[in-house]
């Protein structure tokens, strides 16, 4: 299957918050609790895309990828862990290689965006122009683009 | 099975989907709707839902006008030539014009993009810039989710249908739906709806035969609901039978931009030839769009099918030589390279990582397979599928153009990303531009019309028992089988998915049949589709996971089913390397530069094919 998730490491997010995070984020229902076991599993993993949004958040670092069984060897592995502002990734080859890469994923903290930061548009008198909330402080050109149409 | 509850939600707007289009509607609304209730109905989890949900490693749609480098004009001219002539200008422009605004917006909520050492966003390609992009999701939903509030996003909420006016089946008055998670069905009342649903995957058989058909090239979550939701109760749709059939590296589908573009990768057969070299001649069978630069996508598939079809492959993207090249010997720059050609995969298509370390591929010694995917129907990329709305006042001829930009045929029903048909090449930066533009146009909608619609509340118990169906489906006759799988009185969703996608295949011109249908075949597929969508009342479903498959499959065959009368409709083969019409075997601009229209009637069980005329806006294609 997919992802696959290692008993001995799942805790079910015990304690820590409302129920397992990868239930919790899975964008295709596939990762569900298993309520005997109190383990997370991947309940249909011919659906699963391997998109890794589950072994990304899961905090024990308890879900894996076995990959798909009609056209991956066995042996390879893809591990991500999660750091200040990105990822590294640990990627492990069938014949052993290893490599291991570093990517930013986010240039500010967590939460700090801020909606509509500076906007000068008004609500009411701008709702009829073309231009959208923001632009005139972010398109990067003075006037919107327009044609001539002919009407 | 418990009886579900009943939860009524009403609100001004209404956003199904939290995709990226459904993210820049929510963000551009409130702006302008403050005082309005603006609500997001999503199947999944806004952080990581969507086409997007997984990361990207470049934003494609980015005019640059701020450097100079294109105006949105450059942009539809690329845009018609690369969809052989079909794309509707006015849409296509005003997606161009906005879109550098949404791209800074992300930036600014901390989105990292390349950049050079003066500062200025490094490019990949013409409209293409690289981003370290595994958390564009996350960083797009954040200022989405602040805006509307936590509480008006209703999570795990699967719609199933749109609802109209009592008094008015031109009007929409709101979406039912039921709890992923809970036995819950929901009903939404709204004054405007905005589709920013998905396009469609797994509507066609996948070349994987296993587990690999969750690794779909576009999103497996994408379950054609953009379409399933707005044929039904009448929109009028365009373009449905144009689809995308990506090249993409074999099995695990990563993206094969960055090799062609940043890279300079060629693609060579067994005999090491470059079709793009061998084939060029066959570029003047298509005029004039056969010799537009860059060569129109389905042109390029065409020019590799060949090879294909000859028995000339594998085909190899050379990764070897073009790294080697980049690297010129120096261990350092070979140590650039190789990150950023891992990162390209890492970023967005972990499962081709996967292939190459489970094959022992590293792209500096060893070429990477490449190959056509099966089909896809789409309207966010490089398809153009989906609904025919109004364009922007000021850049829509009449015929294009009533009243509020990016409104449907359906008064008050909105579209964006996949759900706006002949409006392709946007892209994640596209879908959220355009997400925004039908939210402000939504909320100008409101301001000019006080009206709220009538919910015929019959109508809705009726559609919740439709809903929960499959449910009571299976428990009343579970008993009569001892395999819960094989029963004569219901089919599972898996059995359905699988029967949608052999007609497609087979029928509708799939990979297994080269792509290649004619009139009389697709006639068949079609009579063999509508017994589908009459046994798909008979889904059975032993839980809410698999109730959510359920309406997924409904409305995947509703796509399938508008693509093949589509298909039918269209007399010509418009996109060789897509597909091709063998009884109608050439481009036919003289009768077929048109778009093809249908509307579905639920009261007659008919549909009806049109075309609309194509307006030059902006080029002299």
């Amino acid at each position: 299957m997919p992802t696959f998730v290692n008993p001995t490491a799942c805790n079910a997010c015990a304690g820590e918050h409302e129920g397992p995070l990868c239930v919790y984020i899975c964008p295709n229902d596939l990762m569900a609790l298993d309520t005997e076991a109190n383990k997370g599993f991947n309940q249909e993993p011919q659906l699963c895309s391997e998109c890794y949004a589950c072994v990304k958040l899961c905090p024990q670092e308890a879900i894996h990828v076995r990959g798909y069984s009609d056209f991956i060897p066995l042996g390879a592995s893809v591990q991500p862990r999660r750091v200040e502002g990105g990822l590294t990734w640990t990627v492990t080859f069938r014949n052993g290689k290893v490599l291991e890469f570093t990517y930013p994923s986010r240039s500010t903290p967590v939460g700090s965006s801020e909606p509509y930061r500076n906007f000068t548009e008004d609500p009411v008198d701008d709702l009829k122009g073309q231009g959208l909330a923001g632009e005139s402080l972010w398109l990067g050109v003075d006037t919107l683009p327009t044609i001539h149409a002919s009407k | 099975m418990a009886t579900p509850t009943v939860e009524t939600v009403e609100c001004d707007i209404l956003i199904i989907g939290g995709g990226m289009s459904g993210c820049g509607a929510a963000f551009e609304s409130k702006f302008w709707g403050s005082d309005l209730r603006v609500v997001i109905a999503e199947k999944a989890v806004i952080e990581r839902s969507g086409a997007t949900g997984e990361g990207l490693s470049a934003i494609n749609c980015y005019m640059g006008q701020r450097y100079g480098w294109n105006t949105p004009e450059d942009f539809v001219n690329y845009v018609v030539n690369d969809m052989m002539g079909l794309a509707r200008e006015d849409l296509v422009y005003d997606v161009g014009r906005h879109v550098d605004s949404s791209v800074h917006l992300l930036e600014e909520w901390g989105l990292p993009i390349w950049k050079k050492d003066d500062g200025s966003y490094e490019r990949i390609g013409r409209w293409q810039i690289p981003i370290h992009g595994e958390s564009i999701k996350p960083v797009t939903a954040e200022p989405a989710r602040k805006a509307v509030g936590r509480e008006n996003i209703y999570e795990r909420v699967s719609i199933t249908h749109l609802i109209t006016d009592a008094n008015d089946p031109n009007r929409i008055a709101g979406a039912v739906g039921f709890g992923v998670r809970e036995d819950k069905v929901y009903v939404f009342k709204a004054r405007a709806v905005i589709i920013t649903t998905g396009g469609a995957s797994n509507v066609f058989r996948p070349r994987s035969v296993n587990e690999g058909i969750g690794r779909t090239w576009y999103s497996v979550f994408a379950t054609g609901s953009a379409y399933g939701l707005m044929i039904p109760i009448g929109t009028e749709m365009t373009q449905m039978e144009h689809r995308f059939v990506p090249t993409r590296f074999k099995d695990g589908y990563g993206p094969v931009g960055m090799w062609f573009q940043y890279f300079h990768a060629r693609v060579t057969n067994a005999l090491g030839e470059d079709y793009t070299v061998t084939r060029d001649d066959e570029l003047d069978k298509f005029p004039p769009y056969g010799r537009a630069v860059p060569t129109p996508t389905p042109l390029r598939n065409h020019q590799m099918f060949l090879d294909i079809q000859a028995g000339l492959g594998p085909m190899y993207m050379r990764t070897e030589e073009a790294m080697q090249k980049l690297a010129e010997g120096d261990p350092e720059k070979m140590n650039k390279v190789r990150e950023e050609a891992w990162e390209d995969f890492l970023d967005m298509t972990i499962a081709q990582a996967l292939t190459w370390a489970s094959q022992n591929i590293e792209p500096e010694v060893t070429p990477s397979e490449v190959n056509l995917a099966e089909p896809y129907i789409m309207g966010s990329h490089s398809g153009e599928a989906g609904a025919w709305v109004s364009g922007p006042e000021d850049l829509a001829p009449p015929e294009y153009f009533w009243g509020y930009n990016k409104m449907t045929t359906i008064r008050g029903l909105f579209a964006a990303g996949d759900g706006v048909g002949a409006a392709p090449h946007k892209f994640s930066s596209g879908s959220f531009t355009e997400g925004r533009l039908a939210a402000k146009a939504a909320v100008s909608f409101i301001r000019d019309n006080g009206d709220t619609p009538t919910v015929n509340d019959e109508q809705v118990r009726h559609l919740h028992q439709s809903i929960w169906a499959p449910l009571d489906t299976f428990e009343t006759h579970k008993g009569a089988s001892t395999a819960e799988g094989v029963n004569p009185n219901y089919i599972t969703p898996s059995d359905a998915l699988v029967r949608l996608q052999k007609i497609m295949d087979e029928y509708a011109g799939g990979a297994s049949a080269w792509y290649t249908t004619n009139g009389p075949t697709l006639e068949r597929g079609i009579a063999l589709i509508e017994m589908l969508r009459e046994d798909l009342a008979h889904l059975g479903a032993r839980n809410r996971h698999e109730l959510l498959r359920c309406w997924e499959v409904v409305h995947r065959t509703w796509v399938g089913e508008a693509h093949m009368r589509h298909l039918l409709h269209r007399q010509e083969t418009r996109w060789p390397g897509y597909y091709y019409r063998a009884d109608y075997p050439n481009l036919d601009d003289a009768n077929w530069r048109v778009f093809v229209n249908s509307t579905f009637d639920s009261a007659s069980n008919k549909w009806n094919l049109r075309t609309r005329p194509y307006l030059n806006v902006v080029t002299s294609i």
